[in-house]
């Protein structure tokens, strides 16, 4: 299994709901708190992004296993019940594991979310704050394997 | 046939007009035009179990393992269903002729007719090159004409290489499933000369659960290679992508990207070259998409490749005269097309400075596949045509026309300074609904941008710069520009104007799962709401815009090239390079013939 080679069936095209409370403003303020040094780009994530392979900058193997926030846009997501969404620089507008000739683009970050999350636009640019951890996983419910991700985390709309 | 007589089977029977509402599925499917020794799966599936005694299939008349050679596998239970199937890998037929497939279970019968055909005692071709624009249209073409070429007097000053071929035909593009194709079943039509059905790559769609499990059809890479031949196949895509990947695979699912990567390898195809790399790159390498530790870029090398990751490792690698098999891979994604490559520095550019475009990928592909002096077949594909034209793009669809164009005129120069035994295929896999319906001129007074939309006489003559030696005009923002517009599209704010920052993103999916327009480009000036006419939620929602199921044109040059004519099936290009590159084993009396010549 893979980020492209799932075989589990269609996408369900359903809202992302994976409970009712949206966090926008607590997460918003709890944002505050958290200063500026752990903002994390998509262009600061990488010293390199070449064909042969991706190489990590040194800021962000610095906050490796530290809070970090990060901005994009939520992918629509595999199963709206999942417990992980995919952060991308840019909206995504279909969700690759339902489109047969779309893939993900290849500096994705996977989000694991520590609370709830209400409905989101894919096309709302959003802030998401927990822990960075980069090195190849494989999900274990989904097969889905990803090298970034930001564990228990929080996301605000901005 | 065994059609119930309920109403809706009835209907079915009415639409499909022939024998596949039987009980039995008998694949290849019925009519389809077989060549003579290629490899092709044969899979009778059955409604329901069977009893293996009460099974009967028939060949013209006979025991079908008589014909064929072998005898199939009954699968009683297939994946574990209450279904029974009989299935026979790699079956061939050498004798050509017509032959009549009928399958029993004792209770129904199908029965499905297949031609098969063999080929001329001599090729009259040494190499073929098949050129791909994916949803290359007639709007495609003339708006690269209108940009490439000027006219004097009401007339062109030249024309188009694509357009300068003494052989042109209309190939209709549908498939077993549907009057519209996709990329994948559409160039395998083109690479196996079999139909199949949307997102199938060189296997009929069968009902076997794993998408690896459909009965399977031999392609041209492997029949050139089991000749001795070279193989090529060269694109701005991904290198798994739909087109090229019909070169080599085998999937119901061209999304199976990793097994792709594996097919490309086990093909042994000599030349290989576009995007795509992170599915060659292990899951413990950062940037990877591989679900396993296997290293495809080490295991190429191993089997003697040269790869190449940018321009000069790929002209490197060309010009030493000891490469023989070369693996290009320049982008993580896709290429980037030639508006972003050559003016514009958008797009991934910055992060991928030196990537080479179509023309200098075939060209590179050229010297290496023709060191082997059994000729080559190489497919040459200007992928973005049509991922332009899923994103409403219409200046990099137009400039990734011209850049096929290029190529094809680079390809002609190339067979005639090369023996001139070269058959030149150019062709689309499918159609976009795209024309040129006139001129935006922004001196027009007002600030409505519809209003400054020239048609008829009022569309005059767009003022974009000479094209430069390649066929491109260096300014694509002029201020009197093409109108090429789409005729199937989602929500989307028109712009009226080229995207000069990157690719047009015309619409988003919104929380409630609605394709909407994307506002990024609300505030443009003059932008217009376009209401999409296209499904816009659940399973059918589109978020760009869709191929046409109308015709595409094919124009030909070379030995061979006289077979292409009238309107044909997009399968018949295939029976033409076969027979261009007599792929079918010799009969006996023929192979004499050719020995007294």
């Amino acid at each position: 299994m893979s980020l492209i080679g799932l075989r589990s069936g269609g996408c369900l095209r359903r809202t992302f709901f994976l409970s009712a409370l949206l966090l926008g403003m607590s997460a918003g303020q709890a944002a505050d708190k958290i200063s500026l040094d752990t903002l994390l780009s998509f262009d600061s994530l990488y010293k390199s992004v070449g064909v042969l392979g991706t190489q990590y900058s040194e800021r962000a193997k610095l906050l490796n296993g530290k809070e970090v926030r990060m901005r994009g846009y939520m992918a629509p997501p595999l199963k709206p019940e999942s417990k992980f969404f995919v952060l991308t620089r840019e909206p995504v507008a279909v969700c690759p594991f339902c489109s047969s000739d779309a893939q993900w683009p290849s500096d994705i970050v996977v989000i694991y979310l520590g609370s709830a999350l209400g409905p989101l636009n894919f096309s709302q640019r959003i802030e998401v704050a927990g822990k960075l951890e980069m090195g190849s996983w494989t999900d274990p419910e989904t097969g889905f394997v990803s090298q970034v991700r930001i564990v228990n985390a929080e996301v605000r709309k901005l | 046939m065994a059609c119930k007589p309920n109403s809706f089977v009835v209907a079915l029977c009415a639409a499909v007009f022939s024998a596949t509402c039987a009980a039995q599925t008998i694949f290849p499917l019925t009519r389809a035009d077989i060549l003579a020794g290629s490899k092709f799966d044969f899979k009778v599936e059955f409604d329901g179990v069977v009893d293996a005694a009460q099974v009967k299939v028939t060949i013209n008349g006979q025991d079908y393992s008589k014909a064929l050679g072998k005898s199939a596998e009954l699968i009683a239970r297939e994946d574990g269903k209450e279904v029974s199937s009989l299935l026979l890998r790699d079956a061939s037929i050498s004798k050509p002729g017509q032959y009549v497939v009928a399958a029993s279970d004792g209770k129904g019968n199908a029965t499905v007719t297949w031609t098969v055909y063999a080929t001329p005692a001599k090729r009259v071709a040494k190499n073929v090159i098949l050129f791909i624009g994916d949803g290359f249209s007639i709007g495609h073409r003339t708006a690269a004409r209108i940009l490439s070429r000027s006219v004097e007097g009401g007339k062109y000053t030249g024309k188009l290489a694509v357009d300068d071929m003494p052989y042109m035909a209309l190939l209709s593009t549908q498939g077993t499933d549907s009057i519209i194709t996709d990329s994948a079943n559409a160039a395998h039509a083109y690479t196996t000369g079999h139909k199949s059905c949307v997102n199938a790559l060189g296997v009929y769609c069968s009902r076997a659960t794993s998408t690896l499990d459909h009965p399977k059809v031999e392609t041209i890479t492997s029949l050139a290679k089991r000749r001795g031949m070279a193989v090529g196949a060269v694109t701005n895509s991904e290198i798994e992508d739909a087109t090229p990947a019909a070169m080599v695979a085998h999937t119901r699912r061209r999304s199976d990207y990793n097994d792709i990567v594996k097919m490309f390898y086990d093909s042994k195809i000599d030349v290989m070259m576009g995007g795509g790399s992170p599915n060659f790159l292990p899951k413990s390498t950062p940037g990877s998409k591989r679900a396993d530790d296997v290293d495809y870029i080490d295991r190429f090398k191993q089997a003697d490749y040269k790869i190449a990751i940018t321009k000069t490792e790929m002209l490197a690698a060309a010009n030493d005269v000891k490469t023989t098999k070369l693996l290009g891979l320049y982008n993580t994604g896709n290429v980037d097309g030639a508006l972003d490559l050559k003016f514009l520095k958008k797009g991934s550019v910055a992060k991928f400075p030196d990537q080479p475009d179509v023309p200098e990928e075939m060209a590179a592909a050229l010297k290496v596949l023709s060191r082997n002096k059994n000729g080559f077949v190489l497919m040459v594909e200007s992928a973005r045509i049509d991922k332009y034209s899923h994103s409403l793009d219409p200046e990099r669809s137009i400039y990734d026309t011209i850049m096929l164009d290029s190529a094809v005129k680079q390809a002609k120069e190339w067979a005639k300074a090369n023996g001139n035994n070269t058959l030149i295929l150019v062709t689309a896999d499918h159609s976009h609904a795209v024309s040129v319906v006139g001129t935006v001129n922004d001196d027009e007074p007002g600030v409505e941008m519809r209003n400054k939309v020239g048609t008829y006489e009022q569309a005059g003559f767009p003022n974009y710069p000479a094209p430069d030696a390649e066929g491109y005009p260096n300014k694509v923002d002029v201020s009197r520009r093409l109108r090429l517009v789409f005729g199937a599209y989602p929500d989307h704010y028109d712009t009226f104007r080229p995207f000069m920052d990157g690719e047009f993103v015309p619409t988003i999916r919104n929380a409630d799962g609605v394709m909407v327009a994307n506002e990024k480009y609300k505030s443009v000036p003059g932008a217009v709401l376009r209401e999409g006419n296209l499904p816009n939620k659940g399973a059918r929602g589109s978020n760009s815009g869709v191929h046409s199921g109308d015709d595409v044109i094919l124009t030909a040059v070379g030995p061979g090239a006289e077979k292409v004519h009238g309107q044909m099936e997009n399968t018949d290009l295939f029976r033409i390079m076969a027979e261009a590159l007599a792929l079918a084993p010799q009969q006996h009396g023929a192979a004499k013939a050719d020995k007294k010549q």
